[in-house]
């Protein structure tokens, strides 16, 4: 039992110490980086991710680039600005801010140093239309740049200028599909009462004319009209799966109601205050330091025992949240220092059990032994409640857009989790092995156990 | 043995006495202000006002001027370098803004004004609808859990009903505290305040689960006694352990109030009152509730089968 439990106590250190070289915020060298956060790349790889309102970021403003004149409606904005928020998490960058100003739309992306990628998408945000090509004489396909009567764009293939018949808001629903017969992938699109009294006239007048799907005055693709399409239609085109699902995305996302232009691009502070942010950190690490403190004095050396979990505890978060990546708020944070209280309150349930069996009479090994058996059902019930909590939050949070409830599910999850980790493994391997090697000395020492 | 389910009438009417005045208050505001809270410029929306002066200006400084102005949450952050501010706070009448402006001249210098707009909210109802639904949905789970976590013990639908009850209880008092703050010192929900209910809401129940663990254990322990007694002697075994998890917790919310940033004043205070009710429902209120289920009374009278089960009866054969 003695080599068991030191073997595993060896390789908690080394994970303890992996861990807390990937937690310190030092620079990592690269190979390590690579081996160990493959997923990520470029400067912001194994760093601690942090979202708007502790780090501050870009903020990009976007205006409607419609003819003088014309103006959007609130409604386009709102819808552009749904729009663009999907597009900016698809870009990975979460815990992003999209708002709606008096005619334009403030995009703001936290810690994003090169924001030049980020606008290039933003700026492809363009607009979606179904273009009359007619017979098509040129043979215009995907690729070509047209203009058509919604704008013009500077290198178009041919001066002439193409109808809009129809602009992407009317689209309700794009799915990719495999044929029955053929398996081969197709479009699928609906569209709304709107778009289904336009489509239906024209496609009705139109059938064996050819239709492109343009995107930023680009063509995606220009199918042939089959027969007129009232709600719903197919678009097929020899596709692979990849092409279809591209295009459909494309289609999906890319249908803004108007086409934006990037006005300005700066960097912002926090949205919590610089000063805000220091401060509370520097007042969490206080508490936790009082904890430990209060620890130590209250249960003795076991509490000694638990101050070393604790801080394993905080070291396994935190290098989580850097290989994930997890980007940290404050609801994040808010949902980490819950779960260091229920990693405090493990070690205490542990603790009480423990004093309660060695007050019985029984000898301190198998009074530790009793402790950690007797405690864990509470401490699985009441963690594992935890965890269901946090998954149902995490999976409302992120499909219908609420990022403070995600924020604060993700690091609620891992807390919980790792703190089951190390009760059981690091609080018990500890306790283990100084009873093992000291347990003689300690057995006439019963007030270092605050009995 | 200490008894503190004999009381449980006196736990019942405090905890009546702190929730029901802060449901009145909720529903005062609600007919007044149209919200069971005041709203923050997350969900309302408002002015945006940018600035830039000759010296760098402290966005805390800029808060609290706000503040002193009567304009009680201004949200302030820099932008680009340290003297241009970004403001934003609820809608600003043209006077207001004249006024501001003068005042705010003779306390920063003059600025120059960069920008002074209208913005949308960024916390629209669909998100505020969704957090509450997501609540609903974990409540639902947790209900769930519990009848099949302690399925070995007697009437687990109780032991989850009344977890539930606690939580509900301690959400109303969070909520309540903030009501009334927001009556007297104009607090202002936003989307913090969703996280403060969430973190009450997790530890709630999971410390009264910590508390049913130990009634559960019990019961099988100590088959002669009566529920009211194990479920008194589960509370005094355990009181020990939730009085020093909540001094811990505690530790760090009173070093984040005191020594932290003004912007999560409002968030740890509501923390701190959500996780204090927690640790006395699981206590004070989840427990006794399942002794008065357990013995029929009030109106449990109509539902509980178990009236036979009076403390302190001996049924001879």
């Amino acid at each position: 039992m003695q080599s068991r439990n030191n073997l595993t106590l060896f390789i908690l250190i080394i994970l303890v110490a992996l861990a807390t070289y990937i937690a310190l915020p030092i620079e990592h060298f690269d190979l390590f980086k690579s081996i160990f956060a493959p997923g990520q790349e470029g400067e912001l790889a194994m760093t601690l991710r942090q979202g708007l309102d502790l780090q501050g970021g870009t903020q990009i403003q976007l205006e409607p680039d419609l003819p003088t004149g014309e103006k959007a409606t609130e409604e386009q904005l709102n819808l552009a600005r749904a729009i663009i928020e999907r597009r900016v998490n698809g870009l990975g960058v979460n815990e992003s801010l999209v708002q709606t100003g008096k005619d334009r739309i403030i995009v703001a992306l936290p810690g994003v140093k090169n924001s030049d990628a980020a606008i290039d998408t933003l700026r492809g945000t363009g607009q979606l239309e179904f273009v009359d090509l007619g017979d098509n004489p040129l043979r215009l396909g995907a690729g070509a740049k047209i203009n058509t009567t919604n704008g013009t764009v500077e290198d178009a293939v041919t001066e002439q200028v193409f109808k809009t018949v129809m602009t992407g808001d009317k689209l309700k629903n794009v799915d990719v599909r495999r044929d029955q017969s053929t398996q081969e992938p197709y479009i699928a699109f609906e569209l709304t009462k709107e778009g289904s009294e336009i489509f239906g006239k024209y496609s009705g007048e139109n059938v064996g004319k050819i239709l492109a799907i343009v995107m930023d005055h680009v063509i995606l693709s220009a199918p042939r009209i089959n027969s007129q399409i009232r709600d719903a239609g197919i678009i097929t085109g020899k596709f692979t799966l990849d092409e279809a699902q591209n295009l459909a995305i494309q289609m999906k996302y890319g249908a803004l109601p108007v086409p934006l232009k990037v006005v300005d691009v700066r960097t912002v502070g926090p949205s919590l205050g610089e000063d805000s942010v220091r401060r509370s950190l520097l007042a969490g690490t206080i508490g936790v330091i009082v904890v430990l403190l209060f620890m130590l004095a209250f249960y003795r050396l076991p509490g000694f025992l638990a101050d070393l979990a604790l801080l394993s505890f905080v070291a396994f978060n935190v290098s989580l949240y850097k290989l994930i990546p997890v980007v940290l708020t404050l609801p994040g944070i808010a949902g980490f220092l819950l779960t260091t209280g229920t990693a405090v309150d493990a070690n205490i349930l542990i603790f009480e059990r423990m004093r309660e069996e060695l007050r019985a009479g029984r000898s301190l090994s198998s009074a530790i032994e009793a402790g950690f058996s007797r405690a864990w059902t509470s401490i699985l019930d009441s963690n594992l409640s935890t965890i269901l909590t946090g998954l149902i939050l995490l999976y409302f949070g992120s499909n219908f857009g609420a990022s403070v409830v995600q924020g604060f599910a993700i690091t609620l999850i891992i807390g919980v989790l790792v703190s089951m980790f190390t009760a059981v493994f690091a609080t018990r391997t500890f306790m283990r092995f100084v009873i093992y090697t000291f347990g003689d000395t300690l057995k006439d020492k019963l007030s270092w156990f605050s009995v | 043995m200490y008894d503190i389910i004999k009381h449980r009438r006196l736990y019942y009417i405090l905890s009546t006495l702190i929730v029901v005045p802060g449901v009145l208050i909720m529903l005062y505001s609600m007919l007044t202000i149209g919200s069971p809270f005041r709203l923050a410029i997350d969900f309302t929306g408002g002015s945006l006002w940018e600035l830039r002066f000759s010296e760098p200006v402290a966005p805390g400084d800029m808060v609290n001027f706000f503040h002193d102005q009567g304009i009680a949450d201004a949200n302030v952050h820099t932008i680009g370098d340290e003297n241009t501010l970004v403001i934003r706070t609820k809608e600003i009448t043209p006077d207001q803004k004249a006024e501001l402006m003068s005042a705010m001249d003779k306390q920063f210098g003059h600025p120059e004004e960069l920008q002074f707009r209208a913005v949308g909210p960024t916390v629209g109802k669909e998100v505020t609808r969704t957090a509450l639904i997501a609540v609903f949905m974990a409540s639902l789970v947790i209900l769930g859990f519990i009848i099949y976590a302690f399925r070995q013990v007697k009437h687990p639908v109780r032991y989850g009903i009344a977890a539930i009850i606690a939580m509900i209880h301690d959400v109303l008092v969070a909520a309540a505290f903030f009501s009334l703050m927001g009556m007297i010192a104009g607090w202002e929900v936003d989307t913090l305040f969703l996280t403060a209910l969430l973190t009450v809401i997790g530890f709630s129940v999971q410390d009264t689960i910590v508390v049913f663990d130990r009634i559960r254990e019990n019961s099988r322990r100590r088959k002669g006694e009566s529920f009211e007694v194990i479920a008194n002697r589960s509370l005094l075994e355990t009181v020990q352990r939730s009085v020093a998890t909540q001094i811990n917790a505690m530790f760090v919310m009173i070093a984040l109030l005191l020594f932290g940033g003004v912007t999560i004043r409002q968030f740890i205070a509501t923390m701190f009152v959500g996780m204090l009710s927690g640790t006395y429902s699981s206590i004070f209120i989840a427990t006794p509730l399942l002794v008065s289920w357990q013995n029929g009374e009030g109106i449990f009278g109509k539902f509980g089968k178990n009236k036979k089960n009076q403390p302190g009866k001996i049924v001879t054969a």
